[in-house]
């Protein structure tokens, strides 16, 4: 059976100018260090495809394949078998490595990309010929252009030629790295991990923040969320994770300010302890997972109301979208199961009988100077808690 | 020395499964239900054993969930695939040699409107996957084929079945037994291409009374039990945290050494099928399955005589499969063994710990029943 490599087509980063290099020093550094817990690689770049060639003998290579399906910035995948660029070579390595697909189907096409036109073929005549030797190897076959079962590609490159059966759909978007970091807020609900994901595919690291109020909350929310890191680093990679005690600023809160604006301070609380992580951290934004009107706080008076605390950009990719959208994209990374379990978070600790739905700046600025908080939150970012979640690693035990 | 040659019906647990199994008798007995610490450590217990075995098999956590048997997998899979998927498509594909608990389920379903055809072994004893494919067609909803059979160690080409039903018919659901199989030989839904498979703890030395149904995400299985809403409402019923325990440590105990098994049982076999080529009275049944169940018969000598001889001096093997207690599950029919052979098969079944010298041992003795038997039998 002919080698197998796996060909790594770049999505939008094939557009850019000069600044493509970088854009593909970064992809091939999140694949490497992604592909390393499976084993060696090798790794050649050209044409705006990365050859990647597994080094050992016993790569799963279908994992390979799931694996890089995650990653920004790769349009699509394809798992070929390597032949010499020679015709005969070619038409034998198909009858016997896609013997496997092609003996149990009924339709099939050929397609044929002559990437190098000093080939002597052009592409039509490859798709004849091999269409022609494929009918004659297997007789429960016969063409269908327009629907067929199985899609034979022949791709004839710069120093070998290549064949598979499969073209996979990548991940698309940009490199994870390639656009700086943002700390994410999340909650532990459904929508953040969606915001932290939309982020990654723009090619931006993320580091995520999550308030716990023990004995308010229990461990087990805030193992939920770690469980959500866990399922992000697939897409995002590494996540920095930190979790800031915030018991003590709630029952502050809840001693000190007006029952109505309990959840505006804080946010504004939380949003101002997340400034001071994102400036240790290098982090250039924040990313929320609020969307508008879903509830009190997400109101656009309330989300000016916090805005403002921000001296940096505030993120919120979800920002137009209805829950039900929210859902699928949670459906699709895996993380809607998790957001889903029913345990208390620091939000729905202290949660007022009749929030403010359309708070006056003033009036809540008013609110939360009838307590000095900047000592409890010095406290809370000081004993802030890190823990760093690996991709491809088991991270709980 | 005890010489145990039966370790398809179930194995010995291992010493990491006994350590997992105690600790959780002892210290970690809580309730992956309640809400404090004692129910969290429990709890993260079980996801621990989770993780193993998604990573065992290559995928998701969620899609795993215990349940007390192989048998109550594949019972919850089959019938409950029916149910939802085969609402107007009613027919379903299995092979002719699999294990009661699929057995029974597909008489279950056959009785209640499905028709089942089922697929046997082409003469050379072996499956193709053209004949499941062939037989499948727009009204199959489901196909359900064991991995390695329990009798003889067949294996069925269940990948490349599934891969092509499903490039064929996206829509057929497909099931795996895959208790034979997995830890000893690589067992990979991906390559597997399976929505639904059912595993056993104690055919890896881990205790019995539990097992794993793998469900692929999407797919909607109506759970056989009703209540608390444990394992994601898959499987109501407070988790054995102790087995459970067991079963993950089983399996990472198995991980770093399967290979090494699997080349170990490969030499046992050679050196097995070497030494029964001795005596022309002794005859293997079938030598193209996985290298740690050997199939032989004695021909002349019934297989429960041949069994209890042997037991004299500690050596167990089995007389087809040990869930049929006895009884012929017609399976060795099925593979093409006359009446004389079938009444007269062992099966033989390795361990990670069965060594050569056992081998011998059990040969000589088998060589010495067969001898003194068939002189009682001919006078007859």
């Amino acid at each position: 059976m002919a080698k197998q490599i796996i060909l790594v087509k770049y999505g939008e980063m094939a557009l850019k100018g000069l600044n493509k290099n970088s854009f593909e020093t970064v992809l091939i550094k999140n694949i490497r260090r992604r592909l390393k817990t499976i084993g060696n690689f090798s790794y050649v770049s050209a044409q705006s495809t990365l050859r990647v060639e597994p080094l050992d003998e016993d790569i799963d290579l279908d994992e390979v394949m799931e694996v890089l399906q995650k990653i920004f910035g790769i349009a699509a995948l394809c798992r070929c078998y390597v032949c010499e660029k020679d015709f005969e070579d070619i038409k034998a390595k198909s009858i016997e490595c896609l013997g496997d697909i092609l003996e149990t189907a009924r339709t099939f096409k050929v397609v044929a990309k002559r990437a190098d036109k000093h080939f002597p073929m052009k592409s039509p005549e490859i798709c004849m010929q091999l269409g022609g030797a494929l009918l004659e190897a297997f007789n429960n076959l016969s063409v269908d252009v327009k629907n067929p079962e199985v899609t034979v590609s022949v791709e004839i490159r710069d120093t070998k030629a290549y064949i598979h059966a499969e073209n996979i759909k990548g991940a698309g978007g940009l490199p994870v790295g390639t656009s700086g970091n943002a700390l994410l807020l999340l909650s532990g609900g459904i929508d953040s991990p969606v915001a932290g994901y939309m982020m990654a595919k723009r090619g931006v690291h993320i580091s995520a923040i999550h308030y716990v109020s023990p004995p308010y909350t229990s461990d087990r929310a805030r193992l939920k969320v770690e469980q959500l890191c866990d399922k992000m680093t697939p897409y995002c990679g590494n996540i920095s994770f930190f979790c800031v005690p915030f018991t003590e600023i709630q029952e502050a809160i809840r001693d000190n300010c007006p029952e109505d604006y309990f959840t505006i301070i804080m946010r504004r609380l939380m949003v101002e302890i997340a400034l001071r992580i994102a400036e240790k951290e290098k982090c250039l934004a924040l990313v929320t997972g609020e969307s508008v009107g879903q509830v009190a706080s997400q109101t656009m008076e309330a989300i000016a109301c916090t805005d403002a605390v921000s001296n940096i950009p505030v993120f919120r990719p979800v920002i137009g979208m209805d829950k039900t959208e929210i859902i699928e994209i949670a459906r699709k990374i895996d993380t809607f199961d998790i957001s889903v379990q029913p345990y208390e978070d620091c939000c729905t600790v202290f949660t007022p009988r009749h929030p403010k739905v359309h708070p006056e700046f003033q009036k809540v600025v008013d609110a939360q100077n009838c307590f000095d908080f900047s000592a409890l939150v010095d406290k809370a970012v000081a004993e802030t808690e890190l823990k760093i979640f690996k991709v491809g690693q088991n991270n709980f035990d | 020395m005890v010489i145990y040659l039966d370790n398809a019906a179930t194995t010995k647990p291992c010493d990491a499964a006994i350590k997992a199994l105690n600790e959780c008798l002892t210290e970690n007995f809580g309730n992956p239900s309640s809400l404090h610490t004692l129910g969290l450590n429990a709890q993260k217990t079980v996801e621990k054993s989770r993780r193993s075995i998604a990573l065992a098999l290559g995928c998701d956590t969620s899609e795993i969930t215990f349940t007390s048997c192989a048998t109550e997998s594949t019972n919850t899979v089959l019938k409950g695939a029916a149910l939802k998927y085969g609402k107007r498509k009613k027919k379903i594909i299995t092979s002719s040699v699999e294990h009661s608990s699929v057995r029974e389920c597909m008489k279950y379903l056959s009785e209640n409107g499905f028709e089942i055809v089922y697929i046997s072994p082409r003469e050379d004893g072996l499956f193709y996957a053209e004949d499941f494919i062939n037989a499948a067609d727009e009204n199959t909803c489901l196909v359900s084929m064991m991995l390695v059979n329990n009798e003889n160690g067949c294996i069925l080409p269940v990948g490349k079945t599934f891969k092509t039903l499903k490039r064929r018919y996206p829509d057929i659901i497909c099931h795996c037994d895959a208790v034979q199989g997995f830890m000893k030989i690589p067992v990979k839904i991906r390559e597997l291409s399976c929505d639904l498979l059912s595993l056993s703890a104690h055919k890896i030395y881990a205790p019995k009374g539990i097992g794993v149904m793998y469900i692929k995400k999407g797919i909607i299985i109506h759970p056989l039990l009703l209540g608390g809403g444990q394992e994601n409402k898959q499987r109501s019923g407070t988790e054995s945290v102790p087995l459970i325990a067991a079963f993950g440590a089983a399996v990472d105990f198995l991980s770093p050494i399967m290979k090494n098994n699997l080349e170990h049982y490969e030499n046992l076999r050679k050196h097995l099928t070497e030494k029964l080529s001795e005596n022309k009275n002794i005859k293997i049944n079938y030598d193209k399955g996985v290298p740690y169940i050997m199939s032989i018969s004695v021909p002349g000598i019934r297989s429960e005589i041949m069994l209890h001889t042997l037991e004299k001096s500690e050596i167990y093997v089995s007389s087809g499969s040990a869930c049929s207690k006895g009884k012929s599950s017609g399976v060795l029919e099925e593979f093409g063994a006359d009446a004389v052979t079938a009444d007269s098969t062992l099966r033989l079944s390795f361990s990670y710990e069965t060594t050569t010298e056992m081998l011998d041992i059990f040969a000589e003795k088998l060589f010495e029943a067969q001898k003194t038997l068939s002189l009682v039998i001919n006078k007859k």
